[in-house]
């Protein structure tokens, strides 16, 4: 507290304010993850948020010199871990590329079709954690029961609920299983009828607009300047859906329109994931129908060695521009790999936008930011 | 808005979603419910692609199709494998063979992503679809896969 010459005049005046630190994290719900924000506070008011990181930094990028081109696939499950499918299949593409290897049609379209359910389950997951953040604890839950049906659909035929590794250089590990169409075609109308149930519950309600509306503003300038993508960006008007401006394995034969809000603000945020949903259920059933006839993979070589030179593929994860960087000095070891990742430019904004605001407003930025901590730490 | 006009739309909205929580918690067995786990225990059939554990099947006669290639243990990325192989003198032939002595998985080590299942050329190991890998000492997490006594499968070649 202040000297004690100080002491008279501010008991008079009341309480003295004076700014101070505080941790939130790294165990904090709300940092969803080992993530440490300390703020500089003055009462309620945040005056300064510095984001430390590095507390599951496992050194990915390091790992990937010392592995072969297969073996890296499996390490980018762990960045945006609900993203896993997405991430693998940048790594695959990118080596791909660089091998010149046309990959086959059906896995083209079963690539997309996956990833656009990752893009489903990991919003859901994101729409029940962001209404528990701001106090909506039941929101969770119907999150958490939608998920689980596209849980079950990689699960019978990845193998997997989050770690996939089904993408390989060259194709995927296995076929799809004989259920998957039927499965997903069984998912998308349960879906249809569950997400109005979301705005119901959620959208609609009085205190979660109150938390999220005109809170975390950010202005399309801004959105530009911090490189930020993905529905962050997007709901500040910016313009950036890598799907359509560099599309990728079947999304170029696809329409859909790109959520794009205006106002930046949470709740722009929230809109715009809500409405990826309902776009990523439109392109899953312009593919579902069609997949065609084909070899589920390429034969490569049991030893992939890419040659020499630098190759980069972006792909667009739920969370932003997910991009996959690689140098090749011709051997069967990458030189250097660098992943770059939507989460570490979508939180560095994070003191832009909420300096002037109150903790709790924090909370509900931090929860439409979205972000996976191992995505940034790697 | 007025003031009470405020209170009266801020007090519809939550109703609004409290009636679909209300229709779930009166129809709570219509999908509502995803896994009521560890309850379903005895029923609970895991996906047949799950990838739970790496396993040997061995047939009736404890023979197994291992050959000791090594491609397992050379496509994991994390060391989880071990081959501890020697050569023997193949009855039939007479000719040294490689064979398997011990193939040691690491467990605690691995990262389930299957790459040592696939790169098996005679299919000699497989996923088992068990999850519950919790034990209380982490030496338990290492397996030898192949049992004690058996061999290879006659006609398995590299
Ligand atoms: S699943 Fe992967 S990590 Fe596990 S033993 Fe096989 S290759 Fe190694
Ligand atoms: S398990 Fe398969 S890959 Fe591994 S040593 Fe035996 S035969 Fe070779």
């Amino acid at each position: 507290m202040g000297t004690a010459t100080l002491e008279p005049t501010s008991i008079k005046k009341g309480f003295k304010s004076e700014e101070y630190f505080i941790n939130m994290g790294p165990q904090h719900p709300a940092t969803h993850g080992v993530l440490r924000l300390l703020l500089t506070i003055d009462g309620e008011i945040i005056k300064k948020v510095d984001p430390d990181l590095g507390y599951i930094h496992r050194s990915i990028e390091k790992m990937c010199e010392s592995n072969s081109y297969q073996q890296i696939v499996h390490l980018t499950d762990r960045l945006d871990y609900l993203s896993s499918h997405i991430n693998n299949e940048a790594v695959c593409l990118c080596v791909e590329n660089a091998l010149e290897l046309e990959v086959p049609e059906r896995v083209k379209v079963i690539r997309t079709i996956l990833g656009e359910l990752t893009r489903i389950a990991s919003h859901t997951l994101w729409w029940g954690v962001m209404g528990m953040d701001v106090g909506a604890f039941s929101s969770y839950f119907y999150g958490f029961r939608d998920r689980e049906m596209i849980n079950d659909i990689f699960e019978e035929t990845c193998g997997a609920r989050l770690t996939m590794n089904y993408n390989i250089p060259g194709g995927l590990m296995q076929d799809i299983h004989p259920n998957f169409v039927k499965r997903v075609k069984e998912f998308i109308p349960h879906f249809r009828s569950k997400l109005p149930e979301y705005d119901r519950l959620l959208t609609g309600n009085i205190i979660f607009q109150k938390r999220t509306k005109g809170v975390g503003v950010l202005s399309k300038e801004d959105a530009i300047n911090f490189g930020a993508s993905g529905p962050v960006a997007r709901a500040s008007g910016y313009s950036c859906d890598v799907r359509k401006y560099h599309p990728y394995s079947a999304l170029d034969k696809i329409n859909f329109t790109e959520a794009l809000d205006t106002t930046g603000d949470s709740f722009a945020r929230y809109k715009v994931r809500i409405a990826e949903m309902w776009e990523s259920l439109a392109i899953i059933e312009q593919l579902i129908d069609n997949i065609p006839e084909g070899d589920h993979k390429v034969a490569t070589n049991a030893v992939i060695k890419l040659p020499k030179g630098e190759f980069y593929q972006k792909v667009e994860t739920a969370r932003g521009e997910f991009g996959v960087y690689i140098i090749s000095t011709g051997t069967k070891n990458p030189y250097r790999v660098k992943f770059r990742s939507p989460g570490l430019s979508n939180l560095s904004l994070l003191n832009h936008i909420a300096v002037g605001g109150k903790i709790g407003d924090l909370v509900a930025t931090m929860a439409t930011i979205d972000i996976v901590v191992p995505d940034i730490d790697r | 808005m007025g003031y009470f006009s405020d209170i009266y739309h801020g007090i519809g909205t939550l109703l609004t979603g409290m009636r679909v929580t209300g229709k779930y918690f009166i129809n709570a067995r219509k999908g509502a419910i995803t896994q009521q786990y560890p309850d379903n225990r005895d029923t609970l059939q895991m996906f047949e692609r799950f990838r739970g554990e790496v396993v040997m099947p061995h047939d009736e006669n404890n023979e197994h199709s291992c050959t000791g290639c090594q491609k397992c243990e050379l496509a994991c990325p994390n060391g989880s494998i071990e081959i501890i192989w020697d050569r023997v003198i193949d009855p039939e032939t007479g000719k040294k063979k490689k064979a398997i002595d011990q193939h040691i998985y690491h467990l605690g080590m691995c990262t389930q992503c299957g790459l040592c299942v696939d790169a098996c050329p005679s299919d000699a190991i497989k996923w088992a679809q068990n999850f519950e890998n919790s034990v209380y000492d982490r030496t338990q997490l290492t397996r030898i896969l192949n049992k004690p006594g058996s061999k290879v499968r006659a006609g398995v070649e590299e």
